[in-house]
């Protein structure tokens, strides 16, 4: 077992750094047959629960057998049924946050974080500062001497992200990184993060059920259903073309970044050419944030409307696809705005690319996150 | 349902069953004479003897219980609940059966004896022997307690471990033992409580010979017939030294069910 694990009978097949996984795992009522591809850089898993996410997650790892498949990261074989290789979960460089944090209780934090340097035969004294320095970026520094009993969920889940970073892996597998943050919490958390994210090399995999955090923190998104990846693309491409209906219900959010501004006694969200009116709640003006719109939540009209709605926006329209049930209308707006209407209004709307149209969005409507 | 009154009664009635022979110990222990009767170099030998072999006893029952613990808590053969039947087995069996069945082990003309002989090694009525009748007896507690304590364990624990790259025997030590700690505890305490007391298969297959097989309870028995006062102080020192066993683990066998 030599520390990088590379001297072992697993050929390099071209190392580009990516993942690819061709997962095939059956189990008592359910089957897992997911192919997808990741390359180095931030991937998110998104999937409704049940989908077989935390399955991928453990097929990866080496944890459950493939019953066929191969994975291959960094053009080494960790795992090919028909050749008969399978690596140990020890001898594939993976950095695991699961979704249960799986602290080892008899050691402290620091010791926990330590623990994948330790192993990889790193002296105690660099391992304890590589662990210290990783709880300090993940905002748990203060927790290093604590022990798992006495930590809260989301204590817990900040040390074992800290744990899968410093484990100096090839690939990290975060299951629902996030999902035990608090809600004052989770901003601070999603940011650290994405620091310590865009600072990795390797490959990272999110795992999440929530479509606004695949969004934010991944550029590009595998969406698993039912044992399946359905659709590989980036956020752009599953709002374009969503593959189901829960991607069209979920991913095929608009999503805008942008700053908050305070203008005329109300706050608004400052993205590239828009200003969108929203209820800024505890976030303050001049601060980060993400807001999400459905496409349901946005009605079209030829003339001006004169509704409630605050947010009004003009635009030609850039492509009508066809979705699942609904037909997707895009606007030419920086960034651009998708709403969905159903085909009685887009014949009596007479909408086909080039009209020019209003959006209208409700102040409630807009989700607003903090980014 | 809270227990009606004539079961609160009833169990009254069942803690002074318990009680009484405990209190009639102290009670009647002839206090006065408390150091000749046990300053006597029967008494040291006898006690050095137990302390020694009930130690061993539970040092060999640790090599032979937890590889069997392991092995039954972690995989699945046919005749693995037969295996575990006869583990278990000693915990019920009178103590003289035991006896007899290490008798015809190892004894000279016993299934062994020949092999043993033959390498010049005679087990029967040696301190060994009462180091191995004394093992047979309580290593079945120590694989029930860690039999119950592997199958307890939360094995993705271990899988997280390897994924950081640990190796078996560091998984084995970082994460399996700590977890086997109040298993272990509690398996100590009942096994060591057992060896020390242990007196039918020891008087079988070890006999009662002052100084090489002769433990505290042979001793105390023998003293029955000769000083009974001193025979029951020395059955006080006895049950100190479990209630001292015991209480030394209570964290791990008496803590209150949560």
């Amino acid at each position: 077992m030599s520390p990088g694990g590379h001297g072992i009978a697993a050929a390099r097949a071209g190392a580009s750094g990516a993942l690819e996984a061709r997962l095939r795992v059956a189990r008592e009522g359910f089957a897992l047959a997911a192919d997808f591809s990741a390359p180095p850089g931030v991937t998110a898993l998104l999937g409704p629960n049940g989908a077989g996410k935390s399955t991928v997650v453990a097929a990866l790892a080496g944890l459950v057998p493939l019953s066929g498949g191969r994975v291959v990261a960094d053009g080494r074989v960790w795992e090919d049924v028909s050749a008969g290789v399978r690596l140990p979960p020890r001898e594939r460089r993976v950095g695991v946050a699961f979704q249960e944090p799986r602290l080892l209780p008899a050691l402290t934090a620091l010791e926990n974080v330590a623990y994948g340097p330790r192993a990889r035969g790193i002296a105690r004294p660099e391992a304890r500062r590589r662990a210290a320095d990783w709880l300090e970026r993940l905002d748990a520094g203060h927790l290093a001497s604590r022990r798992p009993a006495g930590l809260s969920g989301g204590e817990a889940q900040r040390v074992a992200l800290a744990r899968a970073l410093a484990a100096d892996a090839d690939v990290l597998l975060l299951d629902e990184p996030l999902s035990a943050q608090d809600v004052e919490a989770r901003a601070a958390s999603r940011r650290a993060l994405a620091e310590s994210l865009s600072a990795f090399e390797g490959v990272a995999l999110i795992v999440t059920h929530e479509p606004v955090e695949a969004l934010t923190l991944a550029g590009r998104v595998a969406v698993i259903e039912a044992g399946r990846v359905v659709q590989q693309g980036d956020a752009e491409a599953l709002r374009r073309r969503p593959a189901s209906p829960w991607v069209a219900a979920l991913a095929g959010v608009n999503l805008l970044r942008g700053r908050l501004e305070a203008a005329e006694g109300e706050v608004v969200l400052a993205c590239e050419g828009l200003r969108l009116a929203v209820l800024p709640g505890d976030l303050a003006p001049g601060a980060e944030a993400a807001a999400v719109v459905s496409p349901r939540a946005i009605t079209l009209s030829i003339d001006p409307p004169r509704s409630s709605a605050r947010n009004v926006i003009a635009g030609a329209v850039a492509s009508v696809d066809p979705g699942i049930d609904r037909i997707r209308v895009t606007l030419d707006t920086r960034p651009p705005l998708t709403a969905e209407i159903t085909r009685e209004s887009l014949a009596g709307l007479g909408i086909a690319p080039g009209t020019r149209l209003y959006a209208a969005v409700k102040v409630t409507e807009i989700e607003l996150f903090p980014a | 349902m809270r227990p009606p009154f004539f079961v609160v009664a009833l169990a009254a009635v069942a803690t002074a069953f318990f009680a009484l022979p405990l209190i009639g110990l102290v009670a009647e222990a002839p206090w006065g004479s408390v150091g000749s009767a046990l300053l006597t170099r029967q008494v040291a030998r006898a006690a050095a003897l137990s302390a020694l072999a009930s130690t061993a006893a539970v040092g060999l029952g640790l090599a032979l219980a937890l590889p069997l613990a392991w092995v039954l808590a972690r995989t699945r053969f046919p005749g693995r609940r037969w295996l575990r039947g006869l583990v278990v087995l000693p915990m019920v069996l009178p103590p003289v059966v035991a006896g007899v069945g290490l008798l015809t082990a190892f004894g000279r003309r016993g299934l062994l004896g020949g092999t043993l002989d033959a390498i010049g090694v005679s087990i029967p009525f040696t301190t060994a022997a009462v180091v191995i009748a004394a093992t047979f007896v309580s290593a079945p507690f120590l694989v029930v307690t860690l039999e119950a304590g592997l199958a307890g364990l939360d094995r993705r624990l271990e899988d997280a471990a390897a994924t950081l790259g640990a190796s078996d025997a560091r998984v084995f030590r970082t994460v399996i033992l700590p977890g086997l700690r109040p298993s272990l505890a509690a398996g100590v305490a009942l096994a060591w409580t057992r060896a020390l007391g242990e007196f039918g298969a020891t008087i079988t297959f070890a006999g009662n010979l002052q100084g090489r097989t002769q433990t505290t309870p042979l001793a105390v028995y023998e003293l029955l017939q000769t000083d009974a006062g001193a025979a029951t102080l020395l059955s006080v020192a006895l049950l100190a030294a479990c209630l001292v066993a015991v209480v030394a683990v209570r964290g791990g066998l008496f803590r209150e069910p949560e």
